[in-house]
């Protein structure tokens, strides 16, 4: 669509040379394309999110004490918890979020073991369940590209709580949770196989969702959607995102 | 399961292997299977059998794959195998604005498409911060969906497990039975499955004319209907030889494997979100938890009944709180203008659609309303950044949301927690030094449903 028709073209060569508007024109359509398709969705088909907003980096705002509802107690108590172990609170939670009523503890990844097995065994705690980990990619939070977020569930004490743990994607590696929280197996197995996350000491670390032999982390951010040719009997068709387009 | 290969009379070509001898049943006359598996030089050796079972088996409830490894007809280790049914729906869903998020997630487990529903459309008005702005009639909405939806999926549950064991009558009445769930769904909804009827901020319409009077009727025959199953199922000796003390997993199993929903009351635990962290004003109904301690498949069954009793109370009281009101004098979305939906749904010359009135007010009266109702369906609106976590009961237990948004119209990143995936863990814990037969058994208990497995 950015090609220069060649419509019309003798006569523009004759005249061109001195046509202001011609020249102006062909500088127009010289210039570098800056976006293509309808109202800067260029990375699918569809014309919704057309405000093009990209804001790729995961909102990290302290929040202060107090925090309200049960999380101070909560934190406090993990604190004490965590002192009387011998590890420090502050050098293993560098961060606090309290947002949307929820409590979410951004925890060093070297700490993520301590504060687990705190978090479920102390009786002022008593997290009992771990609802699995979700993965999610910010390529654009240099240092701690890929987040592994736990949702942890205390049913003696009716509590949730957020443990938020980052790693760089040039060492992809969070400790696993599975000996803490055997049901974490498979979700740990889902976050790898989506994400590329490494989580060190699974028993056996294989996708689970994808086939064996797959290439790549589908759920990354630059993974795109669809990219993949689709075989049949021998014929390949290319992904929906290089097919020719008739724009 | 045959004689050793070299004696091998069924399979199309031999098979190499490297380590060990290949069995294969192709073909082969069952005689000559047993007398193998019972010869001397078989008895005597330390192999193992191991089988697979699946992706394609009828008893497996889905596209679920099994390797069983076996010594005689118990089993040493099983291995569940999933992701036959991957779609990309979290995927999907970053590309689509948060209102058409809808119609991935519901696509998740198929069983209990407006659980789906419900619990990412929670996560998305608490990032939104609209909780309380959600008109009570679209809450209440909800909750009666929810609950007839708990029905249908318990007796396709019911149905099954019937089926898996060979008691085809069950599956007949629990699909017969079924059947009415769905089409009161399909007239309140338009859909009998993929419902996409709860939306963030409310949901797609009012109920149609006629309804309230189905709904009761609805009330009023099913405890019939489900006594039927009851009188077949509770005390039938086969069955309870099929069920008791099969598929054993108490309280501490379950904590440590994040089991949820009629598997972990079955185990004694009454924890219900409905009553532990209510949602959808799940307070101000009346409802019990059933639970039994018995920690096996028939325990699972029994509360599995139960609570299809307990959502009947509940829409009984849905029922009454949604009549006694003209259809469609009370909202059912959200009246924040930038979040919900511009049209209503009505029946127009044409079919089912954009309310005509609507279309001539865009069309030929306001230039706004037009510019307004174009930007709120192709952009959508904005949600603020950060992330929520909602959990809601569905049938299988705890299915909970995690949304996180970047501020955009589209979601960053949703993962449905999903209670099939987790609880299907166990059944290794649970089948594993048990007989095959009580595999069939155990798989059926968990309820596992492969769409919300594999997502």
């Amino acid at each position: 669509m950015a090609e220069v028709t060649s419509q019309g073209g003798e006569n523009d060569q004759q005249n061109g040379a001195t046509d202001p508007a011609a020249i102006a024109g062909r500088e127009r359509l010289a210039e570098q394309v800056q976006r293509t398709g309808m109202f800067g969705a260029g990375d699918t088909g569809d014309t919704s999110g057309y405000g093009g907003l990209k804001v790729r980096r995961a909102p990290l705002l302290a929040s202060p004490r107090p925090y309200g509802s049960y999380f101070d107690e909560l934190a406090d108590s993990l604190e004490s918890a965590m002192n009387a172990a011998g590890t420090s609170y502050d050098a293993a939670i560098p961060l606090v979020v309290v947002s949307n009523g929820e409590l979410t503890l951004y925890v060093r990844r070297e700490h993520l073991l301590s504060v687990a097995s705190q978090l479920r065994d102390h009786p002022d705690l008593s997290f009992e369940m771990c609802l699995g980990v979700s993965g999610v990619h910010y390529p654009d939070d240099a240092g701690a590209e890929l987040h592994a977020v736990y949702h942890l569930l205390s049913i003696t004490h009716n509590r949730r709580v957020r443990v938020e743990v980052t790693a760089p994607d040039a060492d992809p590696h969070v400790p696993s949770l599975v000996d803490i929280y055997p049901t974490n197996d498979w979700h740990e197995r889902e976050t790898w196989d989506f994400f590329g996350l490494i989580f060190d000491g699974h028993p056996a670390l294989t996708r689970i969702e994808m086939p064996d032999d797959w290439r790549g982390h589908p759920q990354r951010k630059d993974y795109p959607l669809g990219g993949i040719p689709v075989e049949y009997r021998g014929a390949t068709i290319p992904p929906p995102d290089e097919r020719r387009s008739y724009e | 399961m045959t004689a050793p290969s070299e004696s091998r009379t069924g399979g199309s070509s031999p098979q190499d292997s490297t380590e060990g001898r290949v069995y294969d049943v192709g073909g082969a006359d069952w005689d000559d299977v047993v007398a193998a598996a019972q010869s001397p030089d078989f008895q005597s050796s330390d192999e193992r059998m191991v089988v697979n079972m699946g992706p394609q088996h009828p008893s497996t409830h889905g596209v679920l794959r099994l390797i069983l490894t076996l010594d005689g007809e118990t089993v040493t280790e099983l291995r569940p195998v999933i992701g036959y049914l991957h779609t990309g729906i979290e995927k999907n869903m970053e590309f689509r604005t948060w209102t058409q998020g809808v119609t991935f997630c519901t696509r998740a487990d198929y069983l209990a498409p407006l659980f789906n529903e419900a619990a990412y459309c929670l996560a998305v008005e608490k990032l939104l911060g609209v909780e309380a702005e959600i008109p009570e009639r679209a809450t209440v909405l909800r909750v009666l969906l929810m609950e007839l939806n708990r029905i249908g999926s318990h007796l396709t549950a019911v149905g099954t497990f019937g089926l898996e064991i060979g008691a085809t009558t069950v599956f007949i009445y629990g699909m017969r039975e079924r059947e009415k769930t769905l089409d009161l769904l399909e007239l309140i909804t338009g859909l009998r499955m993929n419902n996409a009827y709860i939306r963030p901020g409310g949901v797609s319409q009012d109920l149609p004319a006629g309804a309230i009077e189905r709904l009761r009727e609805y009330v009023r025959i099913m405890p019939g209907l489900l006594g039927e199953i009851r009188a077949l199922f509770d005390a039938a000796p086969v069955f309870l030889a099929r069920t008791k003390n099969v598929a054993y997993l108490d309280v501490t199993g379950c904590m440590a494997l994040g089991v949820t929903g009629p598997i972990l009351r079955a185990a004694g635990l009454p924890w219900d979100l409905r009553k532990s962290q209510p949602y959808c004003g799940y307070e101000t109904y009346e409802f019990d938890v059933p639970t039994r301690t018995t920690c096996d498949a028939y325990g699972r069954y029994i509360v599995r009944m139960d609570e299809m009793e307990q959502s009947l109370r509940i829409i009984a009281q849905c029922v009454d709180r949604l009549s006694g009101v003209p259809i469609g004098s009370q909202p059912v979305m959200i009246e924040d203008k930038k979040i919900g939906w511009p049209a209503k749904l009505a029946l127009g010359p044409d079919g089912l659609g954009n309310s005509p009135d609507h279309i001539a007010h865009i069309m030929s009266q306001s230039m706004e309303a037009l510019i307004h109702h174009f930007k709120l369906v192709t952009e959508g609106f904005r949600v603020p950044a950060g992330q929520s976590y909602v959990g809601v009961e569905s049938p299988r237990g705890e299915l909970g949301c995690h949304a996180v948004s970047d501020g955009g119209t589209r979601p960053y990143r949703v993962h449905l927690r999903d209670p099939s995936f987790t609880n299907l863990q166990s059944v290794s814990v649970m089948a594993e030094g048990g007989l095959v037969a009580d595999v069939i058994v155990a798989v059926a208990s968990i309820d596992p449903v492969l769409g919300g497995v594999d997502r």
